[in-house]
């Protein structure tokens, strides 16, 4: 970590528009801490000519005074989006190859504010996994050491590509929370479908943010199951995700479930005071056998924000349990028509075969890995015919009465929802690719609900666990009212103090 | 419910990914597993509640009937495994 | 044709009368400039892959957003066919693997389809029509083409027709014969082409049936049906129909049972035959689209579109024999084309008279058309105009020419001397009718003197006159009044 890349983006943005630090400068150094930290495995492609070139031109634009929000300020991509002629594969066998002839429309908005790509970030295979175990380009470590490791025991661990017994990043979004949390880039983008935004934001000690379904296009980021996808960014501090979301953020014809409500200033509401508002905490999170350090984290973060002046309130979301399960039909359904695209007929991976139907057959058993293939039969199989009813249908009445109990709270004049953001802090890698894969579905018991029924959610840092691993808390809004979620969320940092992160002993 | 290695080989085709005879049984394990998991829904109470079809309160949005976009073959080629004269080309398909 | 008796529909087996009854599944191509849900052509042809955009080949990340125009016109139809309106519609995704459908799906709408019920009057001879209901209309996707025949171990996948709209008309099983069915289909096609929605051009495919047929002894329940996928004509339609009835007959007659399937029918061996690989467990898993949302609108617009509907062929048929006293018959071949009865309606009405609509009627269906037909193009391309179809009949009903001569006038005018006036070009070619007595009666004389033995006999046999009259015709060049002619002659020969 060099001063430059400890920067917040805040601080990055303030200084190269006063000119104290050049974008090409601020970029070089990112550039060089992705390259000490190749160990971690976040980055699946690094774009240095292009960051340079686009650095060079943001320090041309901001020399005459103009530029866009982002201006000059190195960010990492994950994987997911569609970035015209670099690779975009999802981190999957299948999409071997494939260098689109498009951009984005979230990428597209960064690079209108003036952004400067550093490079493609490692994700599970189609964001389908909590701990970035499922890439085709292998696991990402977490830059925080695991309990009693000693720096040289965990560098050694880096060499294995398996890295075991290092910590998971969290997933799906586990090359961008290790790479904003490493200081690789000064923040990233993410997606969110049952909690790949948040989960790895608690994992890694940083903030995240999956905004209200239809906030972020959709367009051009590669789907895993539609009516749940939502984009988002990674980044350290409460503020500088809303600097992000504010430029991802925005209508586009081009996604017909986008929103067309104008973007409101987020940093704006950063520092907005709590005073008055009202903060739910639902009873039907408090789950049998649930780790204490979290209850009582959850506890201390009631307890801050009545401190910082807001109501503290007892409310009932009863269908919570069902989310899950729910969430384990209607996402791997609409992911096994997602995916069908995946054929070896226009792009992507092919296997020799010499009749179609082979072709497909042996492609698609290459190219998607095991946890993928799980979910596209479990997808499959809900929605064949004689079992929709019982699985979709219902799955999806469960929805609603999941958005109802929302509905009703925030009716009832709660203005944010406060929970745990996981149930445990970060596991290590490999610990959890049992022979059970509803093992580590329940990793994302907290954050899947928000999904489901369409609504933000932020998790920022909260404090450390016994161990030391960095521990986060989620905050739940009303749909499209992310500013509230800025102001409790920052108001909640500054309770808890910014998390030390660690120092680099990868490099 | 719960699923046989006869109908794990259904499914498996119906996706289209090929499963050999030795990875049935463990698919089979793993997908009886998630079906478990499930298995609770069908103990609530959905009466009258109508399917979510959509998460947000938009209308559709609706294009206007205006050309904009094709005429971009090589876009469309790009990254195709195998093409001739403009064509995808794919192993014959059986009719 | 068809009789109004239903005895005469039934089909005689060798155990007795069989009925057969006919369910129709149209697929017709909306006419749009761009596609159903992506901004490429619809336009016919083009290279391969030209008309295709990123969404259509279906590029990760690619999303649908719909085409009002494609919405409004399933909205036309629906109207057109008196149908119930349903101003909530969802999309589904049909789910299948094939080359041609780049998705893995094709959008359609399974659950809740934009129209409902509604009916078509169905005319089977001019004075006698039956209802067919129509079960409901949806908007789909239209898939790419595999071409096979190009090389021997690969198939060649062109896009361009991928993503284009398609109305699918589903009717119910209310035919009972295949000219039920092939009038069926034709009268769609006619109020299809009225609204504008789908050109019908069946020869590009824009307009094929997919053909539900099954056999009942009468009175008993329906029988076992089977599909014949795909057919292209309407000729093609009555002899799968027929072809497939027998079949079904003669498999029942020796005892055996019709299996529910979907078929093909080989106009070249004039039969259908079983598409066994669409028999594999087809389970195309149908769910919502989640990537479109609800389809809204409301009594507004469908009003809007509603009032700009044009008269449809049964109003305009009923109103041509209410305001023109066409017959029946007439009237129906006239509105079978929208652009034949406005032809036939700025003719009868050409510069503010309204003339004889009978002999208007007369002349497009029989001259005019057979010149059309000769041309190989509708009558109203075959390059005559409405004014001077009007020029024309006024000319015969002014006796400045008569019928013959404005036969010829037809020909000149549709040939040589096409885009002419009419009353310009009697002029200049002298056509004009000869009505001056004493011509005529020196033609007469002429006539009579150079045959006194025929003049003697038509004394007694008058039936010689028409001869006579003949011959003067021939005289005078046939610009002779006939009916002057026949005056005169009957005045010298005594009749």
């Amino acid at each position: 970590m060099t001063d430059l890349t400890s920067l917040t983006l805040a601080d990055a943005r303030d200084q190269l528009k006063s000119r104290a630090i050049s974008s090409v400068e601020l970029t070089r150094a990112h550039l060089a801490a992705i390259e000490r930290a190749r160990g971690l495995n976040a980055f699946v492609a690094v774009t240095v000519d292009k960051a340079l070139a686009m650095a060079e031109a943001s320090d041309a634009r901001l020399a005459k005074g103009e530029g866009g929000a982002l201006e000059g300020l190195p960010i990492g991509i994950k994987d997911l989006y569609a970035t015209e002629g670099v690779h975009t594969q999802a981190c999957s066998h299948i999409l071997d190859g494939f260098r689109p002839e498009y951009e984005s429309t979230v990428t597209a908005n960064l690079w209108r504010d003036g952004a400067v790509m550093l490079g493609k970030l490692n994700m599970d295979e189609f964001a389908m996994g909590s701990s970035n175990e499922t890439s085709y380009y292998g696991p990402v470590a977490s830059p925080w050491l695991p309990p009693n490791w000693s720096a040289d025991q965990a560098r050694a661990a880096l060499g294995d590509k398996g890295k075991r017994g290092l910590l998971a990043p969290g997933g799906s979004s586990g090359g961008s929370s290790s790479a904003v949390a490493a200081h690789l880039c000064l923040a990233a983008t993410a997606s969110d479908t049952g909690g790949s935004i948040r989960q790895p934001a608690a994992f890694t000690g940083i903030v995240g943010i999956k905004p209200t379904y239809g906030r972020c296009s959709r367009w051009g980021m590669v789907a895993f199951a539609s009516s749940l996808d939502q984009a988002g960014p990674l980044a350290r501090t409460v503020r500088d995700a809303a600097i992000m979301l504010r430029s991802m953020a925005g209508p586009d014809a081009k996604d017909s479930t986008c929103s067309t409500e104008p973007v409101p200033d987020y940093e704006a509401a950063v520092g907005r005071s709590v005073k008055g508002l009202t903060i739910g905490v639902p009873k039907e999170y408090r789950l049998d056998g649930m780790n204490p350090e979290i209850e009582a984290l959850w506890a201390k973060g009631a307890e801050w924000l009545r401190a910082a002046g807001a109501k503290v309130v007892d409310v009932s979301l009863p269908n919570t349990r069902h989310a899950l399960p729910a969430y384990y039909i209607v996402a791997p359904a609409e992911a096994s028509s997602n995916l069908a695209r995946y054929d070896g007929v226009r792009y992507g991976l092919r296997e020799p075969a010499s009749e179609i139907v082979d072709l497909y057959e042996k492609t698609r058993a290459r190219g998607f890995g095991a946890e993928v293939r799980r979910r596209l039969m479990i997808g499959t199989y809900v929605l064949s015919a004689g079992y929709y009813d019982a699985y979709y249908v219902r799955a999806q009445k469960i929805r609603t009465l999941i958005k109802r109990d929302f509905e009703i709270a925030f009716a009832n004049g709660v203005d944010a929802i406060l929970t745990p953001a996981t149930p445990s802090a970060a596991f290590a890698i490999g610990d959890k690719s049992s022979a059970d894969p509803v093992e580590m579905y329940l990793n994302d018991v907290f954050t899947v609900t928000v999904n489901m029924a369409g609504l933000p959610g932020i998790v920022t840092p909260a404090g450390l666990s016994a161990e030391g691993l960095p521990l986060g808390l989620q905050l739940i809004g009303r749909p499209f009212d992310e500013e509230t979620l800025f102001a409790i969320g920052a108001a909640l940092e500054q309770a808890a103090g910014r998390t030390k992160l660690p120092a680099p002993w990868w490099a | 419910m719960s699923v046989d290695l006869a109908a794990v080989r259904r499914i498996a085709h119906l996706a289209r990914i090929g499963v050999t005879d030795a990875e049935l049984p463990h698919l089979q394990g793993e997908i009886n597993a998630i079906l478990a998991f499930v298995e609770a829904l069908g103990e609530v109470d959905v009466e009258g509640v109508e399917p979510m079809t959509s998460v947000t309160p938009m209308r559709l949005p609706m294009r206007e009937d205006v050309v904009t976009d094709g005429e971009i073959v090589r876009k469309v080629l790009a990254n195709a495994p195998l093409t001739e004269d403009g064509f995808f080309l794919v192993p014959t398909v059986l009719e | 044709m068809t009789t109004a008796s239903a005895g005469a529909k039934l089909l005689k087996g060798a155990t007795g009368d069989w009925e057969v009854v006919i369910g129709l599944e149209v697929h017709a191509q909306v006419t749009s400039k761009a596609k159903l849900f992506s901004g490429a052509s619809t336009e016919f042809g083009g290279e391969p892959n030209a008309h295709v955009s990123l969404v259509d080949a279906a590029m990760p990340g690619m999303l649908p957003v719909i085409n009002r125009e494609c919405v409004a016109q399933a909205v036309r139809t629906g109207l057109a066919l008196k149908a119930l309106i349903n101003k909530r519609s969802t999309f589904d995704r049909k789910n299948y693997f094939y080359p041609d459908l780049p998705q893995g799906y094709q959008i359609s709408q399974y659950k809740s389809p934009i129209v409902g019920e509604g009916e078509i009057l169905v005319d089977l001879t001019p004075d006698y029509s039956i209802k067919v209901g129509i079960e409901r209309l949806h908007l789909e996707q239209d898939a790419g083409k595999s071409v096979h025949d190009l090389s021997p171990t690969m198939s060649f996948v062109d896009l361009n027709r991928s993503g284009v709209a398609l109305m699918e008309i589903v009717s119910k099983p209310d035919m009972r014969s295949a000219d039920e069915a092939k009038a069926y289909v034709s009268k769609l096609r006619t109020i299809l082409r009225y609204i504008g929605s789908c050109d019908g051009d069946m020869e590009k495919g824009n307009l094929r049936a997919d053909v539900n047929v099954s056999v009942r002894r009468p009175g008993a329940p329906f029988g076992t049906r089977c599909e014949i996928k795909n057919v292209n004509s309407i000729r093609f339609i009555g002899q799968a129909i027929d072809t497939e009835a027998r079949r079904q007959i003669e498999i029942i007659e020796d005892g055996g049972t019709i299996k529910q399937e979907t078929r093909l029918f080989d106009p070249v061996r004039g039969e259908t035959r079983s598409m066994r690989s669409k028999e594999e467990a087809h389970d195309y898993r149908y769910f919502p689209d989640p990537d479109l949302l609800p389809l809204e609108f409301d009594d507004e617009w469908i009003d809007a579109l509603s009032a700009y509907l044009p008269e449809l062929p049964d109003v305009k048929k009923a109103r041509f024999i209410a305001d023109y006293k066409l017959s029946a018959y007439d009237a129906s071949v006239i509105v079978a084309e929208r652009e034949t009865a406005d032809f036939f309606e700025s003719a009868v009405n050409h510069g503010g008279v309204k003339r004889d609509a009978k002999a208007v009627a007369n002349w497009l269906m029989g001259d005019l058309s057979a010149q059309a037909n000769a041309q190989g193009v509708g009558v109203v391309d075959a390059g005559l105009s409405a004014a001077s179809l009007a020029t024309l009949v006024d000319l015969i009903g002014e006796g400045v020419i008569s019928g013959k001569i404005a036969k010829d006038l037809l020909v000149m005018l549709l040939g040589p001397d096409r885009g002419a006036d009419p009353r310009s070009l009697v002029e200049a070619r002298g056509l004009k009718q000869v009505t001056d007595v004493g011509a005529i009666d020196s033609a007469v004389d002429a006539v009579i003197a150079a045959n006194p033995d025929k003049a003697e006999q038509a004394k007694t046999k008058p039936g010689m006159l028409g001869w006579f009259v003949g011959q003067v015709m021939k005289a005078t060049g046939g610009k002779a009044n006939p009916q002057a002619v026949s005056d005169a002659l009957k005045a010298r020969l005594g009749l």
